[in-house]
């Protein structure tokens, strides 16, 4: 039984058709890369998997329940968590209350408890900043939990956003381009993050990519999307060899 | 773990009994006769600022919606507290707390399909209920239309007047502090990352127009029960942009500033009562000053906490 089974999904902007008959498969505990030029449709599938659009026609099952236009709020609530492309942190508030706000879906007390401060209200608190803090330890961004969030290194921000995420406690996890901007080195970091948070939360991962040594190097399955349409899948090395995507894409990258 | 405990309650006992030490003194210079009626009137209006401007706060400040139809529900506050106690009979409770539900299901009403706009458009769409409360108050016959009604019962008394402002001071206070404050503030930072995070962003929209329009009709009703008289035209936009006046003065998203701008603007007002002519002006003039110098507002987003006094208090800066 797949965690997540995409099929015909279809969304036009206008004239435009971004996403056409998008097949996909997510199994439990896999991760999985969607590449393409730009433009080729990639952040508009997360859109529509995370309900930021509504599809024109196709279903999304995800844990034997269709979520094809659910609002984004109640799929967060199913158990997926995604991060932006252009970073789209909570800027004016710290590193701590980022992570917090991903909590709130599971709060324990009332608006009422809040107001009157009860015992139920503190008892709740504590545990929402135990949790939180133990995602921020994660990301080794403890040290930084008071610091305003737009401060913060582009790199770290990166990180928080995960972290933040993953506070969600997810059971899928959507990374839209999280090597964007960064350094070799730092992408190799990154890697092996996405590797060891996969294996630790037991999590399923969709990635967004441009850096192909990440793609390659932790994908187990990929997809290629050209035009809004899948123009192949398989193993990284079915990809790498694949006419349609070298042509399509990958053109320089392979010789 | 005790001592924390200790020193916890030492400090809530504290404060308490600052509140209650300036509660007493006010209220022994009213009852000894040290206070004249001008220097009452602009305590009262400085408490019903207060509560106007800290719950429009909530709104726009915290939430970030822009709301322009906060003399709006005070109108309605206004209007449902004095048809209880003066045509119907009810004490004065009783009157309020009918202010506050009429409000508030006002707020729900309007905020429901306007909440969907955002910036301009819901500016305009608030700015506009706020108008048709009032031009439709002006046609009811049974409070008088456009004239309002006069005679209300001085019911409004300091232990009223201090007791509404700081619950309204400590709702929102508490709200803000809590996971649902945070809930709303990260409408304000992201909607659609709130959203995505397990936020119903909508949901939270509407509690905090509800429970900022529940405390503007509070605050009308003590209005009302004061002053004598409540007409339509008291409550047109211009009073509602008096509020957010108050509210950016401020600092959008800080309650210890939109109290300070509360006070300041009724002072300001008060002392300058005898020249008309120059008070636009001036008033103007410092709002513009503020806006160059200070576009963040008096305040910004911070607020003066027992954290802050205390890092003050033992130097640390």
């Amino acid at each position: 039984m797949s965690l997540m089974e995409i099929k015909n999904l279809n969304k036009s902007f206008g004239g435009l058709s971004a996403v056409i008959d998008f097949d996909f498969r997510l199994e439990q505990n896999e991760l999985v890369g969607l590449i393409g030029p730009n433009g080729a449709g990639k952040t508009t599938v997360f859109n529509l998997i995370t309900g930021v659009y509504k599809p024109d026609s196709g279903i999304i099952v995800f844990n034997n329940k269709n979520i094809a236009g659910l609002p984004p709020y109640v799929i967060c609530s199913l158990g997926i968590a995604r991060t932006f492309q252009n970073i789209r942190l909570f800027n004016n508030l710290t590193v701590l209350d980022n992570v917090k706000i991903a909590a709130h879906k599971d709060v324990s007390y009332g608006l009422f408890s809040s107001i009157l401060r009860t015992p139920a209200f503190f008892k709740g608190e504590k545990q929402i900043e135990a949790d939180a803090l133990k995602y921020l330890e994660i990301f080794k961004l403890d040290t930084k939990r008071h610091e305003i969030a737009k401060n913060l290194p582009y790199g770290e921000q990166r990180r928080l956003e995960i972290a933040r995420a993953l506070a969600t406690k997810p059971t899928m996890l959507i990374l839209d381009e999280p090597a964007a901007g960064m350094n070799p080195q730092e992408t190799k970091g990154l890697m092996n993050l996405i590797e060891w948070i996969r294996r630790d939360f037991n999590l399923s991962i969709l990635l967004i990519e441009h850096d192909m040594s990440l793609v390659m190097g932790v994908c187990e399955r990929i997809y290629v999307l050209d035009y809004g349409q899948i123009i192949a899948e398989g193993l990284p090395e079915e990809i790498r060899n694949n006419k349609d995507v070298i042509e399509a894409y990958l053109g320089e990258e392979v010789e | 773990m005790q001592p924390i405990l200790k020193s916890k309650l030492t400090r809530f006992v504290g404060e308490v009994l600052v509140l209650v030490a300036l509660f007493t003194l006010v209220q022994y210079v009213i009852t000894a006769g040290l206070l004249d009626q001008y220097y009452q009137i602009n305590l009262t209006s400085m408490c019903i600022n207060i509560i106007l401007a800290v719950s429009l706060n909530l709104i726009n400040g915290f939430t970030g919606q822009l709301s322009l139809g906060h003399a709006g529900f005070m109108a309605i506050g206004a209007y449902a507290s004095v048809i209880m106690t003066q045509m119907m009979n009810q004490s004065f409770v009783v009157g309020i707390l009918v202010a506050c539900a009429a409000a508030s299901i006002a707020g729900f009403i309007i905020g429901v399909p306007t909440l969907r706009l955002k910036g301009d458009y819901l500016a305009i769409a608030t700015l506009a209920f706020g108008e048709i409360i009032r031009v439709v108050l002006q046609n009811i016959d049974a409070v008088n239309g456009p004239a309002g009604i006069v005679g209300i019962p001085k019911l409004t008394t300091w232990p009223w007047l201090f007791g509404a402002t700081i619950i309204t001071i400590l709702v929102v206070v508490n709200l803000i502090n809590s996971s649902y404050g945070r809930a709303i503030v990260s409408i304000r930072e992201d909607e659609i990352a709130s959203e995505l995070m397990g936020i119903n962003t909508t949901k939270y929209k509407v509690l905090a127009f509800v429970i900022g329009a529940m405390f503007a009709g509070l605050a009308g009703a003590l209005y009302a029960h004061y002053f004598y008289i409540i007409k339509p035209g008291t409550f047109s936009f211009l009073k509602s942009f008096d509020i957010l006046v108050m509210v950016v003065l401020g600092g959008l998203g800080s309650t210890t500033g939109a109290i300070i701008a509360a006070m300041f603007v009724t002072m300001l007002t008060a002392a300058l009562q005898s020249l008309p002519a120059i008070r636009m002006i001036l008033y103007a003039v410092i709002l513009i000053v503020v806006m160059i110098y200070r576009p963040q507002g008096l305040m910004g987003n911070k607020e003066l906490s027992r954290q802050t006094l205390d890092r003050i208090w033992s130097g640390r800066k």
